[in-house]
């Protein structure tokens, strides 16, 4: 028996299930709360640090990270303060220095009020959202790449930085990632990921490049299908 | 060894094990904690062991290496039991010595004696040893009385009689009352009322709970829970049995980091002991309450010592903490109901049950009950573990116990807390220690850690140490972490080498306010403190490195230069250690450094007889 | 290696939970994690290799690089710095040309920088194969690493 929560949020009165976070909340409700590291197809991960608000809980208040912290009866969410303002600069500041060039950054930092980061440029492309290594662990479930080492060197890698021996070459990785860092290509029936090549299955039929082999071979083992299911493409199928 | 069965069993083992004991006989008590053992104690305690079988002398004395006795500057360290004759730096070849004069004659050998350095006074017993007797020690005091490996040592002083109090005497919820009476607060640096933890993990819905021992101990230059970990670890076990009674667990973990061998070795023959003693395993004492320990050893990440970073470790993960929206317990390790306390913690429950939460509230402070163990260490004459009552000023710790500042210099700050705290200046020696007080300054009592610097330290150096180990230490998550202190840390270092801009202070400040609010966990919450309260406290010494150029300590390599004054005797001694042959000079002449050369490695100053190397 | 990798995960009843312990262990036996080593406990604990790596480049203690025969580490703790750390890390730099946590090409030396050991009062400490050796200063390391170097000396000549 569960019993909808009220909530506050920039004064507006916000009714939402126990479990739900603030910022689905939000979201439901369009008030807008930025964010780089979140998707609804995946567990929150709580490390851009983009959506933290500011929240008063039984007289105290705190600072919280939104798409992480459930509603609760009786809290106020504050998602414009000071507070809430200068950690968003930091953070998109700290993220330019990694990638000045992606529009997703400048976008975020034209809603900040970041015109120019005061840090000098890195260059690293990737900034860390973790998305990679979530989708690929929690949704493809082959979990091909993951994280080598810790702090400022962190990376997201294959094993040993090598051959991505896991990989379905789905492109799952390459799709989710809010700054395009992770490069995807394909030609000559050859498609190529982390610097690995995966051989497209050719349609029997028309020719057609269809899928990585790799990957039609996890689908056929994870769902039991017959051997010759992926024979064919989509359009040749009757 | 056979189980026992009930707290009068115990009783009765205890007192047979005392009746057995000759309390005149001599008992030569070697330190043998890690400190000691890298003076080389080890040849010592063999040497003992020789000679004693040698000329059979088994009976007239027993030897007993031991867990750390504190006084770590002073090692190795012998204590001569009953009359508890103390002899410090003892070389590792006078173990003959001390056994036929001391043990067989009474004869006190005067060079091993400890030398009270302004009065000349030479003491004889421990007791008398100011470093000693202006502390109460009431953790360490068993340790010079225990071997850590055998357990009969830790029943012989009353050791699980607390455990038999608790499972015999009280009900679980007795047990909570009585240290929530107490107001034990979390000993790792939290300050949490470690009665209200219970509580709540007694509380929390499910049947599995568990209760951890955080042994991870990772701020640099605190080593109280090595000691007591290695030198009493039947303490800590009967800690987390009496917690596991009172919440309604079964399983344990003793989370230990990896830099610690001794203590996991010691740790384990302890859980083995106490295994087959019955103590742990089922139906402990004849009781319902069964309750067994995992050892787990760390990796090496100071991150691990976060406690959702810890269970993350546990758990065959990398030590990536999580957001704790949610409490370890309502969901912890393995999301159950978990409750983790320092080691320290769980040493003091044995005393507050055996002596009652009455007892335990007339130490210390308002807000801050019991001793604290600090390690004194840095630039101080006493290096050692100090226990005093919450509530003891830093002058006192420092001056009365840690014997004042070596080579006549300065004080110039202590720093408390760790990579989490800050540094203190002279103006408030005076603060009386306690949880509150040490947060009002701007630092935090952390777990014990406590570095003492002079005026040859360099606060801003001081900071960007703090900045680098944490730098190395973030685990990556969170942006502001991972980026925030990597950038921080790169303005310090322009700051060091000259290259500090005006708007520098004004950044760090906004950054480290910023990474305070934004950070996930606290190791990077905490991580802008020592930038912070080094701003705050040696304004000027920041000032002087942007401005100036200078580094009035004589620190930063870039903005100082090593020269030869008038003192010089022209001994030329220091002209061969020179890496780069930067030094000239005829025999007793004034000698002279060539600065284009110069790398200001230090050799020179450092083996120069005649202070004649300024370095400014 | 196949039998040591098993026999180490045994130790353990192949509880996943244990997988940092193991890699220590693996570690003391080998030298260091060689990749067959991680792809056999991989396999064994039915992880995905990418979480065995990442485990293995997260923690400090862990090295997938072979180590010199002689281990140097010196303690960095905040003690030991505040006694003039720095100016030995710099000189063991020069002596061996080593960066911190680099190792010879010949195999010979490894030198790292540790954190705190908890033997403060012997700060600065210096680990030599597990040997402590305390209060160094720049002259001691200096004796201490020629004393080593004929000890490298002697082995080299003894092998060849």
């Amino acid at each position: 028996m569960s019993e909808t929560i009220t909530i506050t949020i920039n004064g507006r009165e916000i009714k939402a299930e126990p479990g739900t976070t603030i910022l689905r909340a939000a979201q439901s409700a369009n008030i807008y709360i930025p964010t780089l590291c979140d998707n609804d197809e995946l567990t929150p991960w709580g490390s851009c640090r983009l959506c933290m608000v500011e929240i008063t809980q039984k007289q105290r208040t705190r600072m919280v990270a939104s798409c992480i912290y459930e509603v609760a009866d009786g809290i106020t969410v504050q998602t414009e303060t000071p507070r809430v303002s200068n950690v968003r600069k930091l953070v998109i500041e700290l993220m330019l220095a990694r990638n000045p060039y992606h529009a997703k950054l400048k976008e975020l930092a034209a809603y900040v009020g970041v015109a120019k980061s005061r840090f000098d440029v890195d260059l690293k492309e990737c900034i860390l959202c973790g998305e990679c290594v979530r989708v690929c662990r929690e949704v493809v479930g082959v979990s091909a790449i993951g994280y080598k080492g810790r702090g400022n060197e962190r990376v997201v890698a294959t094993p040993f930085e090598g051959p991505a021996v896991d990989c379905i070459a789905c492109g799952s990785c390459s799709y989710i990632c809010p700054v395009d860092a992770i490069p995807l290509k394909e030609e000559n029936g050859i498609r190529t990921i982390w610097n690995t090549e995966f051989a497209m299955q050719k349609c029997k039929k028309c020719g057609r490049d269809m899928a990585p082999i790799k990957q039609l071979e996890y689908f056929q083992k994870n769902y039991n299908l017959p051997d010759n299911h992926f024979d064919t493409c989509i359009h040749c199928r009757t | 060894m056979e189980k026992i069965t009930s707290p009068e069993q115990l009783k009765a083992l205890q007192e047979s094990i005392v009746a057995k004991r000759d309390p005149d006989k001599a008992c030569v008590t070697v330190c043998a904690g890690t400190g000691c053992l890298a003076y080389g104690t080890q040849k010592l305690i063999d040497n003992f062991k020789k000679e004693i079988k040698d000329k059979k002398l088994e009976d007239t004395v027993s030897l007993r290496s031991s867990g750390c006795h504190g006084f770590c500057e002073r090692g190795p360290i012998v204590v001569n039991y009953p009359d508890k004759t103390f002899y410090q730096r003892v070389g590792l070849d006078d173990a003959a010595e001390i056994l036929e004069k001391t043990v067989a004659n009474g004869e006190v050998i005067d060079r091993l004696l400890y030398e009270e350095p302004v009065t000349g006074e030479k003491i004889t017993l421990e007791t008398d040893v100011p470093f000693y007797n202006k502390q109460m020690r009431l953790l360490l005091a068993q340790n010079p009385e225990i071997d850590p490996v055998n357990v009969d040592d830790y029943l012989a002083v009353g050791g699980y009689q607390a455990l038999g109090k608790a499972l015999s005497a009280m009900k679980p919820e007795g047990v909570i009352q009585e240290v929530i009476d107490a107001n034990l607060r979390g000993r790792g640096g939290g300050g949490f009322p470690a009665g209200w933890k219970w509580d709540a993990t007694r509380k929390a819905e499910g049947d599995i709970k568990y209760v951890i021992c955080n042994a991870d101990e990772g701020d640099p230059g605190a080593y109280m829970d090595r000691s007591l970990l290695e030198g009493n670890p039947h303490s800590i076990l009967e800690g987390m049995l009496i917690g596991a009674y009172a919440i309604g667990s079964s399983q344990g973990y003793i989370y230990v980091r990896n830099e610690y061998p001794l203590a996991v070795t010691n740790a384990t023959l302890a859980i083995e002991n106490a295994r087959k003693l019955g103590l742990l395993g089922d139906n402990i004492l004849g009781s319902t309450f069964s309750f067994d320990v995992k050892i787990v050893r760390g990796g090496g990440a100071f991150v691990c010592g976060e406690s959702s970073a810890l269970f993350a470790s546990i758990e065959g993960r990398s030590g990536e903490p999580r957001a704790k929206y949610v409490h370890a317990t309502d969901k912890g390790l393995y999301d159950k109901p978990t409750c983790l306390n320092n080691v320290e913690t769980w040493a003091n429950v044995p005393l507050i049950i055996n002596k009652g939460a009455a007892w335990y509230q007339s130490i210390g402070t308002e807000g801050s009950k019991g001793t604290k163990i600090f390690a004194l260490v840095g630039k101080i004459n006493n290096t050692g573990l100090v226990e005093v009552p919450m509530g003891t000023t830093l002058k006192e710790i420092i001056y009365d116990i840690g014997g004042g500042i070596p080579d006549g210099r300065e004080f110039k700050a202590v720093q408390t807390g760790g990579p989490s705290g800050g540094c203190i200046p002279k103006e408030y020696l005076d603060t009386r220690v306690d949880f509150d007080e040490l947060t009002k300054l701007g630092s935090m009592m952390g777990s014990g850690g406590m570095i003492v610097m002079d005026d040859r330290n360099c606060m801003v150096d001081v900071a960007l140490f703090f900045l680098r180990f944490l730098e190395e230490e973030s685990c990556g998550k969170c942006t502001p972490c991972r980026e925030g202190v990597h950038q921080m840390r790169i303005i310090l270092e322009r700051i060091t080498k000259g290259k500090g801009k005006e708007e520098d202070i004004d950044t760090l400040q906004w950054m480290g306010e910023a990474i305070a609010d934004g950070s996930l966990c606290a190791l990077g919450r905490s991580a802008p403190a020592p930038v912070l309260s080094t701003i705050r406290y040696f304004r000027e010494e920041y000032e002087a490195h942007i401005r100036d150029k200078k580094c009035p300590a004589g620190v930063c390599k870039a903005l100082i230069t090593y020269t030869i004054n008038a003192d010089c005797t022209g001994c030329r001694l220091c002209v061969k250690p020179c890496p780069t042959q930067a030094i000239t000079g005829e025999k007793k002449q004034l000698h002279t450094i060539d600065q284009d050369k110069c790398i200001q490695c230090g050799a020179c100053y450092e083996i120069c007889k005649d202070a004649a190397i300024i370095v400014a | 290696m196949e039998k040591t990798i098993k026999s180490i995960i045994d130790r353990y009843e192949g509880d996943k939970g244990f997988l940092v312990p193991m890699l220590q262990d693996v570690q003391k036996e080998l030298n260091y994690l060689p990749q067959e080593a991680l792809n056999l406990v991989s396999s064994f604990l039915e992880l995905p290799i990418s979480r065995v790596y990442e485990v293995a480049t997260f923690y400090q203690a862990f090295s997938l690089e072979p180590r010199g025969r002689i281990q140097m580490a010196l303690c960095k703790g905040t003690a030991c710095h505040v006694r003039g750390v720095p100016l030995i890390v710099d000189h063991i730099k020069r002596e061996l040309d080593l960066e911190e946590g680099e190792t010879s090409e010949d195999l010979e030396y490894t030198f790292e920088t540790v954190n705190c050991l908890g033997a403060c009062a012997l700060g600065p400490i210096l680990v030599v194969n597990g040997e402590y050796h305390g209060q160094m200063t720049i002259s001691k390391t200096s004796r201490l690493l020629k004393k080593l170097g004929k000890e490298s000396q002697k082995s080299e000549e003894g092998k060849s």
